[in-house]
């Protein structure tokens, strides 16, 4: 038995030698080829993510401007919603006994596009049925909370300007707040 | 009879608060979970629904109510939309499968009951290959499929509205058919609970199942009496929480999401005078009479009670009393799971009547937080 042993040992520390020799050259190059090819797949992938954020941040914005003029407050009648600026704007015009105000029209629910229903007085939503009162308060259905209101005030020519950049939620009491309405 | 009083009779049933009642509560005595509720299912015949004769009738009716709906103005209109086809398939294949199911598995009671084994029963060594049997079915109806839904798309055009516009949402807005349930059930609950936990409890649920039931009865072939708990709960999830809840999100909801009979008219002005509460307003300012306490905790604090007394204290209860057996038999943490995807599935039909009969918004209210119950 240990006659045995040490024939194997020597044997195989020959042949480990040997191969390791042999391998330590060509593991040079093998590692400088890996790091290249780390490289080139860093570079690749890197490129290939920048492109697609790039992609995220289009070359022109057909956007409406986000603060936008809607004439003077005599326009607007006592008790009234207006809905011309809904479509291009995303905003409802209320003017009710004391102010008028700029209403979000995406519902607080689930972000459906509710309807102003004139003759039951109310912001009615065709999604789950969410209904809210000419103030924005919700009063039927699933929504959580009123709709949102954008900072309204009065441009330098008189005009009542909206800027949909700030808006004013009515369960953090920012209601209260003199840019979320308009005193006439 | 006439057939138009027939229909305003359909119209008043079909308004969800009875519709969804009346399921609700002759579904024991279709799938009767105890002996009681088995008793009188064979007293009043309903068993036969579960035959051969009961299958055919059931047909017919479904087969009537389409074919009296084609020929009425307004239901015309909902039933031959493209896009509702589909659940009109759903109905007769929902007939059909479920009463496949328990027409073999009245069958089996009774083999059983006469002590002899269920028809499905074979030598334990006369198996059946996967290829080719298997594969060969599966592959045929593949092909079966295949045709039918090209023949459907050339008869049929995809029901393609005008481009989408954020600035008008049609009326009624709804869902594709599979999610209508949903969306019913978004009219009850906040969007993170119908649309986020509700599902995840619904498709985990699922996969619980075969942890969650230790009865080995019932293993490869149909039976009812051997499984009937089980078997209650299940389809009562299924039926009446998902299926029904589809049916009326289709034929049932018109503009602005509210109710309308079939053969009613869907009338874009018609009032719902609702006032929606939530629960802590009822207390502190109806019974209380001030106002809403600033800080939430307090605010919501009744709300919390409730919750947690229903999801946490009644499992409890439930394990020493009435479910004794029960807990001994499945241990605490069996118990537990099933406690927990049962009384979420519970909450559905729950808050559906306080909806309906106290107009309660939500039982936790926390706006600020984005966290309704
Ligand atoms: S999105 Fe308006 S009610 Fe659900």
């Amino acid at each position: 038995m240990s006659d045995q042993k040490e024939i194997v040992a020597p044997r195989a520390a020959v042949g480990s030698v040997s191969k390791s020799r042999k391998t330590s050259m060509e593991r040079r190059s093998f590692f400088s080829w890996l790091a290249l090819g780390w490289l080139g797949f860093a570079a690749a992938t890197g490129g290939f993510f920048t492109v697609i954020i790039r992609y995220l941040f289009p070359n022109v914005l057909f956007e409406p401007p986000q603060s936008f003029k809607i004439g003077f407050p005599e326009d607007f009648a006592p008790n009234s919603v207006d809905i011309r600026y809904k479509k291009e704007f995303n905003a409802w015009i209320v003017r009710d006994d004391e102010s008028i105000f700029a209403l979000s029209t995406v519902c607080t629910h689930l972000g459906c596009t509710p309807n102003w229903l004139a003759t039951d007085n109310k912001f009615k939503c065709p999604c789950h049925g969410s209904g809210f009162r000419m103030t924005g308060i919700h009063f039927e259905g699933p929504a959580p909370r009123p709709l949102e209101r954008f900072k309204i005030g009065l441009a330098n020519d008189g005009q009542v300007l909206v800027d949909k950049t700030k808006s004013y939620k009515w369960e953090k009491g920012e209601w209260e707040n003199k840019d979320s309405f308009l005193k006439v | 009879m006439n057939l138009v009083a027939i229909k305003s009779a359909i119209d008043a049933l079909s308004a969800p608060t009875i519709s969804f009642t009346i399921l609700t509560v002759i579904f024991p005595f279709i799938f009767p979970p105890s002996d009681w509720f088995e008793k009188i299912h064979r007293k009043t015949g309903l068993w036969r629904m579960w035959t051969k004769p009961g299958g055919v009738i059931g047909m017919i009716l479904i087969t009537a109510f389409f074919v009296i709906g084609y020929f009425d103005p307004y239901f015309n209109k909902t039933l031959t939309k493209a896009d509702n086809f589909p659940i009109v398939l759903m109905i007769y294949s929902m007939w059909f499968y479920i009463w496949l199911g328990m027409f073999k598995a009245y069958r089996n009671d009774i083999r059983i009951e006469q002590g002899l084994k269920p028809e499905e029963y074979n030598d334990p060594d006369d198996k059946v290959l996967v290829w080719p049997d298997l594969v060969y079915i599966e592959f045929i109806c593949l092909i079966l499929f295949q045709v039918f839904l090209i023949v459907w798309s050339i008869l049929v055009a995809a029901p393609i509205e005008e481009p989408a516009n954020p600035a008008a949402t049609p009326n009624p807005s709804k869902a594709p058919w599979y999610f209508l349930g949903l969306q019913e059930m978004l009219v009850y609950y906040d969007p993170w609970i119908a649309g986020v936990l509700l599902p995840t409890f619904i498709i985990v649920g699922l996969m619980a199942i075969p942890y969650m039931d230790i009865n080995k009865k019932g293993d490869g072939y149909y039976s009812f009496k051997e499984r009937r708990v089980g078997m209650f709960i299940f389809m009562y999830g299924w039926v009446v929480l998902w299926l029904f809840l589809i049916i009326i999100g289709t034929f049932f909801r018109g503009p602005n999401w509210n109710f309308f009979g079939p053969f009613e008219y869907w009338d874009t002005h018609k009032v719902e005078a609702l006032t929606n509460v939530n629960l802590s307003e009822i207390l502190w300012v109806k019974w209380l009479n001030q106002g809403l306490p600033s800080n939430i905790l307090i605010r919501e604090g009744l709300g919390f009670v409730i919750t947690g007394l229903y999801l946490f204290v009644l499992p409890v209860i439930l394990a020493k009393t009435y479910l004794k057996d029960m807990y001994a038999a499945y241990g605490p943490t069996r118990f537990v799971s099933l406690m927990t995807f049962g009384l979420v599935m519970l909450a559905l039909p729950i808050k559906m009547y306080l909806r309906w009969i106290f107009n309660l918004q939500y039982i936790i209210a926390i706006p600020e937080w984005f966290f309704n119950i």
